[in-house]
């Protein structure tokens, strides 16, 4: 049976749109990698790692604002991995099946995909101005803001993807509930909430926008987080946007070391979901 | 075992009973974890608008009327900021809707089995690309190549058309509202491909069968079952991305230009909400420009929260459509 012309050419057209479509998102991906490789690359110095940002057409490096960023990403995830993985435990576990469970689920969702500027200006409002000055401790708890939902998203959905009968068998052993999440299913859940964790990492690590009116940025080496503290992203950020080729060829350098950091983590996480599949 | 052994609760077994002090403690700490998240939202909403209504008092409707936006007059309307960042999302969502759900059809029906899984990768890997690398390749890289290649020939074939003719005329710059819309379209192709590549994958196999067995092309069983059967989710995925393009800061901000000016054409640079808070709120002298940026953030934030809310809504539809508990 033949099928007529018209249908059977729709039906090539449309294929060949979803393969051009691909194709047309993985180059973006490759370009985009490519250029940051090749810039980045070129502009990698040994003093990257070992000196301070410098002022316009000085050389120099980068290490204030690595060393900013890390403390920032470490103090963000101290902060927010507690708060995410007990509201996850009360989604999936204490408080499964009460209103406010749902309504926090569902309002989490939402704070995943809301703008991070929106966040950097509500921490300004509640600590930078009544502090009086930008810190690096508020720039720690914005990002810690952005890290709270993911974490509550993957503690919520691996405790969730645990049978009800490991449960049991806790209560069956007569632990108390909270010593039943504790011993058994953190440990049941833990390579997932674990990956949460690396991937929430890997989304503070580049967010700019929370820290321009946070923790701000300083020229100068600091380890004082109630001061202005640099950064990578915001350094990359002014450093780009200025007109002097050294400072390009930092931020290039910056980003390169951004880009591999990020992609890293997140192709270990897939490494790590996929080894700990059950089956 | 049976349905009732879920329902045993920790207290009635005796020995547990010890423990009821500390496994109340653990129920508040959750508890109060659970309704910090629940807190949050609002707070982040009311701290805005308190911060915002010395703009909103002073100006009234015509902040979001006005066009005009002096920082040296102290005058603050928001229009131009509103209408780049309505024109940039509109641009990246008519990039981005066909390339996504294209990508998700080649994934689920086309693809060889074993190069599915690294291409859906390799696409979700554009999605964690930082913003800023974004904005940095945008203005480097893309505006240079915009205004080389593409804005050139679109302004001398398109720019003199009847219609369409103001959208693409004027001086190819490179930076402006369509190279920002394309950055932004190409961010958020990976957030609807995979919503769009989950559930063309969830269509019940029977239902697909059943119109193959009719006679149906490929490209029909698409059109007529596999859209039509996941057309919530595909809907609440186009918000989903739609709710990161309005929100989207760093990229946009490289290769928007900061202008304060409305321009018909697409080619030239404007300004975005977001962008305009981030260029603009560390420089803020006055208390009536700092709250003006602010004002600006709670209507970022409460549009944005609307259309999340219609994508989670639609989400939540094809969930409960499929069967699916949570």
């Amino acid at each position: 049976m033949a099928i007529p012309a018209r249908r059977r050419v729709a039906d090539v057209v449309a294929f060949a749109f979803a393969t051009f479509a691909t194709l047309f998102g993985l180059l973006w991906l490759f370009w985009i990698l490519w250029m940051t490789l090749r810039q980045g690359a070129a502009a990698l110095s040994p003093t990257l790692f070992t000196e301070m940002t410098p002022p316009p057409g000085a050389s120099g490096g980068l290490l204030n604002a690595f060393y900013g960023s890390a403390v920032m990403i470490v103090l963000g995830v101290l902060i927010g991995t507690p708060i995410g993985v007990a509201a996850g435990t009360y989604l999936a576990e204490h408080g499964r099946h009460t209103r406010v469970a749902a309504a926090a689920s569902f309002i989490n969702d939402i704070l995943l995909s809301a703008p991070s500027i929106v966040i950097g200006l509500f921490v300004y409002t509640i600590v930078v101005k009544s502090a009086g000055h930008f810190s690096g401790y508020a720039g720690a708890l914005s990002l810690a803001i952005i890290m709270v939902p993911i974490v509550v998203r993957t503690t919520q959905e691996s405790l969730l993807l645990i049978p009800d009968t490991m449960r049991e068998a806790g209560f069956a052993l007569g632990l108390p509930r909270w010593r039943v999440t504790r011993l058994i299913l953190y440990k049941a859940a833990m390579s997932a909430i674990l990956t949460g964790i690396l991937l929430g990492v890997a989304r503070i690590a580049g967010e700019t926008a929370p820290l321009l009116f946070t923790a701000l940025n300083n020229q100068f080496w600091s380890a004082d987080l109630n001061a202005p503290l640099a950064n990578l992203p915001v350094v990359i950020w002014q450093y780009a946007m200025s007109p002097y080729d050294e400072w390009h060829s930092l931020a290039w350098a910056g980003a390169f070391v951004l880009t591999a950091f990020v992609l890293v983590l997140n192709i270990l996480v897939r490494l790590i979901a996929r080894k700990g599949k059950p089956r | 075992m049976n349905a009732s052994a879920a329902t045993i609760e920790p207290d009635a077994i005796p020995d547990a009973k010890s423990g009821a002090g500390a496994d109340h403690v653990f129920h508040l700490i959750t508890a109060g974890a659970a309704w910090f998240v629940l807190i949050l939202l609002g707070a982040i909403a009311l701290s805005m608008a308190w911060g915002g209504r010395l703009a909103f008092e002073t100006f009234g409707w015509r902040f979001v009327t006005s066009p005009d936006w002096d920082a040296v007059g102290g005058h603050f309307g928001a229009l131009v900021p509103i209408y780049g960042t309505l024109v940039t999302s509109a641009i990246a969502l008519v990039i981005a809707v066909p390339v996504s759900i294209g990508i998700a059809l080649f994934l689920t029906d086309i693809a060889p089995r074993w190069t599915r899984s690294p291409i859906a990768i390799a696409i979700e890997l554009l999605a964690a690309i930082p913003s800023i690398i974004y904005g940095m390749w945008g203005l480097f890289v893309f505006a240079p190549f915009m205004a080389a290649h593409v804005e050139p020939w679109l302004s001398d074939h398109l720019g003199n058309k009847a219609i369409i003719g103001p959208l693409f005329s004027g001086p190819p710059i490179g930076i402006g509202m369509l190279t920002a819309g394309i950055v932004l379209g190409i961010m958020v192709i990976p957030f609807i491909a995979s919503v769009a590549r989950e559930v063309f994958s969830a269509v019940p196999p029977p239902l697909r069968e059943s119109a193959v067995a009719l006679g149906s092309t490929r490209w029909e069983v698409l059109r007529s079952v596999t859209l039509p059967y996941t057309r919530s989710a595909v809907i609440g995925a186009i918000f989903l991305g739609l709710g990161r393009a309005l929100g989207e800061t760093m990229a946009v901000t490289f290769v928007l230009g900061n202008a304060h000016a409305l321009s018909p054409s697409l080619l030239m640079p404007s300004n975005s909400i977001a962008a305009a808070i981030a260029n603009e709120f560390t420089e803020a002298d006055t208390d009536l420009y700092r709250s003006s940026l602010i004002a600006l953030g709670f209507l970022l934030f409460i549009v944005t929260l609307i259309v999340l809310t219609i994508a989670k809504l639609l989400l939540l539809r094809i969930n409960k459509q499929m069967g699916r508990t949570h």
